[in-house]
């Protein structure tokens, strides 16, 4: 039987080369047409500690990294302990028998990584004993693996022969353990090439790309995680002239030097998480005060204060839309795939232009990690806005009138005060009412400029619809594709634009009876910004620092359900 | 009210020190206009919170640009402002509130880089606007209106702190001597580099020390103020801690070192050593 879908997970302790196996496949497969999806998950520390990496390879586009582990590769014997009950039922389990031997060895088999590894001459060819294995099981050409090593290993160095027959020796001693162990998980059948170029990127990749696509030009970030490797990304490739990349000395610099840098006409951006967004408090108002336009992206992870920096969590949202204090209602792009991860940057910096102030753009560590294919951006096609810029004689008053009005920028005519206090339509401080009205209204009147129409549904007559955001949109697909097919009447909604709604979509959801929400927090906080906007919401909560599962969901889903209906629903 | 804009009802108090500073400001930034013959807006002023930075708004004449922003964070915003368009004159106004206590966090990182943007400071050692609290500037044992029983830590030397910082510019003013400050000010927006001009702008409500900066010779009081004499080698880093080891308020330009690279300069140099690509290049990278 064919396999059109295939499930690896790689358990250990860190450094044992989990993530370089499990993005290596996901390469290697997605190189000869298969559509990937990968996830990491690992605790908060340089070495070492509990990791686990998956891929999953499907014939047709993935939505989630998948429940049902067909492969666990174990590398030691607590990684055994941990994942051995989610390997599906006739999968199997690659042990690490240099490290310890199971009791059970009924759906298992072990090789030594390490001892096999040195005996090709190259210690550090475990993981391609690993993939050399996981292609027997699903009887996958060793030639996708060998041209994906010659592709990784051709650096123009010396020992660049040396190396790449070293870990060809590797994928054939694996290889011949799997076959000697007699499983079989049956043929991975042949990929179907998406159509289009594709490029294979994570969310923080994408997220840096979709950036400079849109004319970022000033980026200063603080390390955290899990939006460190977009500072680090934009340190290799923001450079030359007109560019400016830094590493700021807190995120309260990084926010303060936008709006500086925003207000004298750059696109600029920085990216960070939860602690950090909660320092940018009072620079995100004062960029809403002041009118200027930049990009915030937080990257989610989990918990309030310093929480669980290498988990995910969709737990910032309601921060995300105040995130200071006094009156201010931010945009937040919130993408659900690494897709969305690209266009949403490139959408959260034509928000920010288009109605000259700050933007959100919301991530989540799932999906700043996880590698997947996407058509690649075609940059010809894409829309990038930039601000209105005034360009008359001096004597400006730059924030004239209820409405958007042109920016000046320095060093040209129209000077006027930026301000963070409440002010006249020069930036100069007042305290009147009349002004604090106006201005007020000024600002809160560009949102409507954002205000869209259009969004991805299905089923849209049913009275109960489901509606994640965010990185929670694969796996509530998948599992709104299971409660479905089961017959049962369920509408879909997603939008990645969270504030504000796109209109149309807004008016829809109020006529349902109920809007199910699939978020990872405790409060249930986008059900409760629904429901403040007149939609009757409830959400479907978790808060395991972990992404939903797609058949728990549908089971929790389908429970709902049946509370709701008082009838039985089968998945 | 200022005459540009009557609506405008903030003043300072009759005989503040902000009023020397501002007409200085005014000389300085008219004078680079006249030396680099950019038009005024070619200046932008990043001001913090408190009496002395409403002086963006109370600025006469041709107006630069202006950012009046948040409490403390006047240098992250200049940082911006300045390597964002490097082209710019960037200055800080700002008290010894939001700058040396909410903000002193961010001196250290401006000065290790160099950053050339110019500051004037203006000391009164209170919170003025908020009326009459204690400042890092403020003296031990001084009574104010958050310490009823005189305030328990010592003053800080904002101009020790800025040498030990590595502040490329250190200059030390009275707000008195206008047209001498006005001179300083537009020396060190000459200076390629993080400069900071500290001057005593007495605050004539909380904490009236005119009197104290200028002495009184009849009553024996020795001036706190003293000008730097001309054999003063500014830059020579250990005779600047031997002149502000002094005490007092030394008037002139402290130390200045020529030789540091500024931010700009450097960040040029990495510019250098870098391969920018187009952003197509950069998708093509990822290409399967």
């Amino acid at each position: 039987m064919q396999k059109s879908d295939f499930v690896v997970r790689f358990a250990g302790e860190g450094g044992q080369g989990m993530v370089t196996s499990s993005e290596g496949l996901a390469q290697a497969a997605s190189n000869v047409g298969y559509h990937v999806q990968t996830f990491v998950t690992f605790p908060s520390q340089i070495m070492g500690g509990p990791t686990m990496a998956q891929a999953r390879l499907a014939t047709t586009p993935v939505l989630s990294s998948g429940d049902d582990i067909d492969v666990l590769v174990c590398f030691n014997e607590e990684a055994y302990q941990n994942h051995r009950d989610e390997v599906r039922e006739g999968g199997v389990i690659i042990y690490n028998s240099g490290e310890f031997e199971p009791d059970d060895l009924a759906n298992s088999f072990g090789m030594p990584f390490a001892d096999l590894a040195k005996s090709t001459g190259n210690a550090r060819a475990e993981n391609m004993i690993v993939l050399g294995a996981l292609a027997h099981l699903v009887s996958m050409s060793q030639g996708i693996l060998e041209d994906f090593v010659k592709e990784r290993f051709t650096r123009g160095r010396a020992n660049d022969e040396q190396i790449i027959s070293s870990n060809f020796e590797a994928l054939t001693l694996g290889r011949q353990e799997a076959e000697k162990s007699g499983f079989s998980l049956g043929e991975l059948a042949p990929s179907i090439h998406p159509e289009g170029d594709q490029i294979l990127v994570n969310g923080n990749e994408a997220i840096s790309l979709g950036a400079c696509a849109a004319g970022l030009s000033f980026y200063i970030g603080y390390p955290i995680s899990p939006a460190t490797s977009i500072l680090l990304w934009m340190e290799r490739n923001l450079t030359g002239n007109g560019k400016f990349v830094y590493q700021a000395s807190s995120e309260i610099e990084a926010i303060n030097a936008i709006v500086g840098a925003g207000f004298g006409g750059q696109k600029a951006m920085t990216a960070t998480a939860g602690p950090g967004l909660s320092l940018m408090g009072e620079g995100l108002g004062l960029a809403w005060m002041a009118e200027v336009p930049l990009v915030v992206a937080d990257i989610q992870r989990g918990g309030p204060s310093t929480g669980l920096p290498t988990k995910t969590e969709q737990s910032d949202l309601l921060m995300a839309m105040t995130p200071g204090h006094g009156d201010v209602s931010i945009p937040i792009i919130a993408p659900g795939t690494v897709e969305e991860c690209f266009y949403g940057a490139v959408m959260a910096f034509n928000w920010a232009e288009r109605y000259q102030g700050p933007v959100i753009l919301l991530s989540e560590h799932m999906l700043s990690e996880r590698k997947q294919n996407i058509a690649k951006p075609d940059l010809s096609k894409l829309e990038v806005e930039d601000r209105k810029i005034y360009t008359g004689s001096n004597g400006y008053n730059r924030y004239d009138g209820w409405e958007l009005s042109p920016m000046p920028l320095p060093g040209h005519p129209g000077s006027y005060i930026a301000n963070g206090s409440e002010h006249d339509g020069m930036g100069d401080t007042t305290h009147l009412p009349e002004r604090h009205i106006q201005m007020t209204e000024r600002r809160f009147s560009k949102l409507k400029l954002l205000e869209i129409e259009g969004y991805e549904s299905r089923n849209n007559d049913a009275s109960i619809a489901l509606m994640p955001w965010g990185g929670s949109k694969g796996p509530a697909l998948a599992a709104y594709d299971l409660v479905v097919d089961n017959g049962v009447e369920l509408g879909w909604y997603y939008t990645m634009f969270l504030n504000p709604l796109p209109v149309d979509l807004l008016e829809e959801l109020r006529h349902k009876e109920l809007v199910l929400v699939p978020e990872l927090n405790y409060l249930g906080q986008f059900s409760g910004i629904l429901r403040s906007q007149g939609v009757n919401a409830a959400s479907i909560t978790q808060y395991t620092g972990l992404p939903f599962k797609v058949n728990e969901l549908a089971e929790r889903i389908k429970e709902r359900l049946e509370q709701e209906q008082k009838v039985s629903v089968t998945v | 009210m200022s005459d540009k804009n009557p609506e405008y009802d903030f003043k300072w108090c009759p005989g503040c020190g902000d009023f020397g500073v501002r007409r200085a400001l005014e000389a300085a930034v008219e004078q680079r206009r006249v030396e680099t013959e950019l038009p005024v807006e070619n200046n932008v002023i990043v001001a913090g919170i408190g009496c002395s930075g409403n002086m963006v708004h109370l600025l006469e004449g041709p107006q630069p640009y202006g950012l009046h922003g948040i409490h403390g964070r006047t240098l992250p915003i200049a940082l911006g402002v300045k390597m964002g368009r490097p082209d710019l004159n960037v200055i800080v106004v700002a008290g010894d509130g939001d700058f040396l206590s909410i903000g002193n966090e961010h001196i250290a990182p401006q000065a290790a880089r160099n950053l050339d943007v110019t500051v004037v400071i203006m000391d009164n050692a209170v919170y003025g606007l908020t009326k009459g609290q204690s400042s890092p500037t403020t003296k031990l044992d001084e009574i104010t209106s958050s310490t009823p029983y005189g305030k328990p830590e010592v003053q800080l030397n904002p101009l020790a702190l800025y040498l030990t910082l590595g502040v490329s510019y250190i200059a030390s003013h009275v707000s008195t001597k206008v047209r001498d400050l006005g001179a300083v000010i537009a020396d060190a927006m000459n200076h390629k580099g993080f400069s900071i001009v500290h001057v005593q702008s007495p605050c004539t409500t909380y904490n009236n020390t005119f009197q104290e900066l200028k002495g009184n010779v009849r009553q024996g009081i020795p001036p706190l103020a003293w000008d730097i004499p001309d054999h003063h080698d500014p830059s020579d880093v250990e005779a600047a801690h031997d002149l502000i080891n002094q005490g007092g308020v030394p008037v002139g330009v402290v130390y200045r070192d020529t030789d540091r690279p500024s931010f700009q300069d450097r960040i040029d140099i990495i510019n250098d050593k870098s391969f920018p690509r187009q952003v197509e290049k950069m998708i093509d990278s990822y290409a399967i």
